[in-house]
């Protein structure tokens, strides 16, 4: 009898769970814990901290597993409008840190209102594509790419280049699953390649020195070549098999820089080595093939995009980590998915995955 | 799939399996892509970690590993009884490592709020900072004391690029006295690194920030630095020490023991009074220096850690010159000091005998020149004793133009006149030791032979350092035999106690007639007795000889007297007095020269005094007794 309830409650809480996605993020999770623990120079604090980011984290991902489709749907536009609105809000008496205006004060609390549009843009294309799904027309792309400039614009004026861009790729995927034309792909590539000038010109000094430092680290080794000068020295002195846990040299004497944040895949790089690097990576690879046919299975237009914009989106955020850790992409502080320090990334990616979760879930309660 | 689609109304179905194949090949190209970044990633961490890996791992390595040389202990010196004249003293300082440290005056003004740094000290670092432009660490602060120790400590997090250090330091205990002895040390500036460079010595003064600037201080700095050491130490990116590796011990400086008796140099300072003057006092057995004195000196503790521009200022404009070291690069004319040698020249040149006299009438007549002596009348009839003891002009005023500028150049340069004695400190003056070629060769212009007389006198071009008149006389006390002067006694290595002799290296014997210089030396032993020295030396207790001089300041016009009271202080003649004792077996031999003081005899002889007073009794000079205005 009891065995009984217990495993309908057992069945209750899993029932919209996906044991195939659930796998490699918990393991994920499972590695941050333990670098982690090295990059904070044994810290239980920190450790501690992560691990109750992590539990609220698979709460919200359980409560958007939980959390039909259709809902989501309605939710998208009123969403999208709150976060536009914030992000007004913000540009207008938004509290300045470290130069840029990002926050808003509520009062009671702070609130980044670029990291609701991280979800609220592909969330709202999704939908605006999903509504004109008959036809589909070229106007509907022009309102679709407007959706996403308008925000990003926003952003990229606080300035948060950084956001701006990661926000620009989640839409841009949304646009390019929904059939974005490809003579207008090669022409925003040509339009792109022709605006890089200009875009140049636009950018703080800040942002060029990064860009400027990835082509030759060396000229400023002190300065902003100091990060990537440094990271590639803890990856490349790794080697095949890293230092072991704990045993960084690079890690423990400080030389890396955001060590258990934006870089702590330096430290996994370094500790564990390029076996490590390698099966680090296949575990992202099983989380993003699992979002893909998630994605390919996903019975109505709205769930594939978002579904295909949540996966992309996910890889786009390790890629960049990594690519920014190993030296080949500039400096950006986008952190590495379920494995870097910090709450609101990783409740954001876990809400991704609790979205591809009922998107599975959902798909096969219609089906029965 | 099939399933799915069967939910759709048939009239889109064509439509929609049309875009679900869109929607597909869409995915699937970004899958694709996907999977190809991901791979380039993979090739990139392989790059990095096994085709780069040995690279970057030495750079991990040369990031974790920092080789700190580890300074040796300077060596230690003491005079010849043991008393210390310089050693180190350990203290902690404030530095800043320019390279790693941002805005250098936000961070001293910061680091102001935690310990007092005045603006002296910003003035200096700043100093240093454009002397030393290399990555090193330069002080702020020295000697912090415990409380501002605890204070920083408190706060070091704050402060990248800034430690604190225990460092040696140099100190000199006995201030001025020996300033132009033990000379000091100071920070190694550009010149130098590029000679040690070209030395071959660069490694071993890694971490070294101090080299030896002067005196013995510079001369034995190989002997006094010693040998650096190493220590790998694993840093944090801080550049803070994390733990040792591996250490191999610096080997500290070797001591020197010196020849010179701090007392005594003491008591020859004190004699002097507020005059400026020199003394050099030698053994004449070994050459080794007993007291050298330029006064007056400096406190060499300013220079320790570069001396701030308000006391080089100081220093520089003095008057009385005190950075100039009088006894090796002051020349003075030896006055009558100079005649025991002319009156040796005439008896090795069979010139005069001892016995030959002369009639002094007070003045020498060269070609209707009168060349005037300092007793108005003469004294009579003179031979070579009395022309020693009352120091006749005339005798010497005739005996020069007997045997020539030539002969009397040649003689002296035996005994060391116009040439560098080669003593162990570096900066010694030549001198002038005049003749025919040398004029010519300083002129252009011939020698006149009236020029001759007033050398015969030690006046004229004559100019020796005290240094080269007591060596002079030291030989004289040692029968010919002359010694190079040497400071340094022995060199002790700190480890084994191995001593290494300064051998006594005699230079040359003087090939000359014991007779004659047996004469001389009656003569000299005659001065002090019934002489010109006689009133400095009555009642010594023991024998000693000597012989006063007055070196002209100012040329004093024919038919016009000098007297004393009318010329400005800084045109009064110099005092000189050479000696040496006891008279039989001599001890000590010294050269004395009071500047601007007037009469040898009063000034200087005193002086010589009170130096062999304490070196042979151990007697201390009483209080002053004379008094200003006792004049004879």
């Amino acid at each position: 009898m009891s065995s009984g309830v217990i495993r309908r409650f057992k069945h209750y809480l899993a029932r919209h769970l996906d044991g195939a996605l659930l796998g490699p993020v918990l393991a994920l999770m499972a590695l941050g814990l333990l670098v982690l623990f090295s990059a904070s120079n044994a810290s239980a604090a920190r450790v501690t901290a992560q691990f109750a980011n992590m539990l609220i984290a698979l709460g919200v991902l359980w409560a958007f597993a939980n959390i039909p489709p259709h809902f989501l749907l309605r939710l998208a536009l009123p969403l999208y409008a709150l976060g536009v609105l914030l992000l007004v809000a913000v540009g207008l008496f938004g509290d300045v840190v470290n130069g840029a205006r990002r926050w808003l004060d509520l009062g009671v609390t702070r609130i980044q209102p670029s990291e609701l549009m991280k979800i609220a843009v592909p969330l709202a294309l999704a939908w605006y594509f999903d509504r004109h799904e008959a036809a589909l027309r070229l106007s509907n792309y022009v309102v679709g790419a407007l959706m996403l400039v308008v925000p990003v614009a926003l952003i990229a004026r606080q300035p948060d280049l950084g956001t701006a861009l990661l926000i620009t790729a989640s839409g841009f995927f949304v646009l390019f699953l929904a059939g974005l034309p490809w003579r207008i792909i090669a022409g925003l590539a040509v339009a792109a390649a022709a605006a890089a000038p200009l875009a140049w010109s636009a950018l703080h000094d800040y942002q060029r020195q990064r860009i400027l430092m990835l082509l030759d680290p060396a000229q400023d080794p002190l300065g902003s070549g100091y990060h990537t000068i440094q990271s590639t020295i803890a990856v490349g002195s790794g080697g095949w098999f890293g230092k072991g846990w704990m045993n960084g040299s690079q890690t423990h004497l400080d030389f890396i820089p955001e060590r258990t944040t934006d870089f702590i895949f330096a430290v996994f790089a370094e500790e564990f080595g390029l076996f490590g690097g390698l099966a680090l990576l296949a575990l992202f690879v099983l989380v993003i093939v699992r979002g893909f046919l998630i994605t390919a299975n996903a019975p109505t237009l709205f769930t594939r995009l978002l579904a295909g914009a949540i996966t992309l989106t996910f890889f786009t955020y390790a890629f960049v980590n990594m690519g920014m850790v190993s030296g080949v992409l500039p400096v950006v502080g986008v952190p590495l998915p379920l494995v870097s320090y910090g709450g609101t990334a990783l409740v954001s990616i876990c809400l991704g995955f609790g979205i591809l979760m009922s998107i599975q879930s959902h798909k096969k309660l219609v089906q029965t | 799939m099939r399933s799915e689609l069967s939910f759709n109304p048939g009239v889109e179905l064509r439509n929609a399996q049309l875009e679900l194949h869109h929607f597909q090949v869409r995915l699937a190209i970004a899958s694709g892509i996907v999977l190809f970044l991901f791979l380039l990633l993979g090739v990139r961490l392989f790059y990095l970690q096994v085709v780069k890996h040995e690279q970057l791992r030495t750079l991990a390595e040369a990031n974790r590993i920092s080789i700190v040389p580890v300074v040796p202990n300077r060596g230690i010196i003491v005079d010849r009884n043991g008393v210390v004249l310089a050693n180190n003293y350990s203290a902690y300082t404030l530095e800043i490592r320019p390279a790693r440290a941002g805005n250098l005056e936000s961070l001293i003004d910061e680091l102001a709020t935690l310990v007092e740094i005045t603006p002296r000290d910003r003035r200096r670092f700043k100093r240093l900072l454009e002397e030393s432009k290399s990555i090193g660490s330069l002080p702020i602060r020295t000697r912090l004391s415990e409380e501002e120790i605890a204070r920083f400590a408190a706060n070091r997090y704050r402060f990248p690029g800034v430690e604190i250090n225990a460092r040696l330091f140099r100190h000199y205990p006995q201030g001025e006295l020996f300033s132009h002895v033990v000379g000091h040390i100071g920070r190694v500036n550009q010149r130098e690194l590029e000679q040690l460079e070209a030395d071959g010595l660069y490694a071993n003064y890694r971490g070294t920030d101090y080299i030896g600037k002067t005196g013995l201080e510079h001369n034995y700095e190989r002997y006094l630095h010693g040998t650096t050491g190493v220590e790998e130490v694993e840093v944090d990116s801080g550049g803070r020490p994390v733990r040792t590796l591996s250490r191999t011990p610096p080997v500290s400086g070797n001591n020197l023991a010196l020849n010179l008796d701090a007392r005594l140099q003491e008591v020859a300072y004190q004699a002097f009074g507020e005059r400026r003057g020199a003394l050099v006092a030698i053994e004449p057995a070994t050459g080794g220096v007993l007291a050298f004195v330029s006064k007056p000196g400096f406190d060499p503790n300013l220079f320790v850690d570069g001396i701030d521009p308000q006391n080089w200022d100081d220093l520089n404009s003095s008057p009385d010159r005190p950075m100039v070291n009088r006894a090796l690069a002051g020349t003075y004319p030896p006055g009558s000091t100079f005649k025991p040698y002319m009156a040796l020249a005439a008896l090795a040149y069979g010139k005069r005998t001892p016995q030959q006299t002369i009639s002094d009438p007070g003045y020498f007549n060269f070609g209707g020149r009168l060349f005037r002596d300092s007793k108005p009348g003469g004294y009579g009839v003179v031979d070579m004793y009395k022309s020693i003891v009352v120091s006749s002009d005339t005798y010497y005023y005739m005996l020069a133009n007997d045997l020539g500028i030539d002969a009397i150049s040649r003689f002296m340069a035996r005994f060391g006149f116009g040439a560098r004695a080669g003593i162990d400190i570096a900066g010694e003056a030549a001198g002038v030791l005049p003749s025919q070629e040398w004029k010519m060769r300083r002129f252009g212009q011939k020698w006149f032979a009236g020029e001759t007389i007033s050398v015969g006198i030690g006046q004229g071009y004559n100019a020796y350092t005290p240094l080269q008149l007591a060596a002079a006389v030291a030989t004289i006390a040692n029968d010919g035999v002359m010694f190079r002067p040497h400071i340094v006694n022995y060199v002790e290595d700190i480890r084994t106690h191995e001593r290494t002799l300064i051998e006594p290296k005699p230079l040359r014997t003087l090939d000359l007639n014991p007779e004659h210089i047996a004469f001389i030396k009656e003569a000299m032993v005659g001065v002090n007795q019934e002489g010109t020295g006689a009133r400095a030396f009555a009642g010594a207790g023991y024998a000693s000889a000597g012989k006063t001089g007055t070196a002209q300041v100012i040329g004093i016009k024919q038919g016009e007297k000098y007297v004393e009271s009318r010329v400005q202080e800084r045109h009064r003649d110099h005092a000189l007095f050479i000696a040496y004792a006891p008279a039989e077996q001599p001890r000590i031999a010294l050269a004395v020269v009071v500047e601007n003081s007037g009469f040898g005899a009063r000034y200087a002889a005193p002086v010589a005094r009170k130096v062999l007073d304490y070196y042979l009794l151990g007697k201390l000079p009483g209080p002053e007794k004379r008094g200003k205005d006792d004049h004879e």
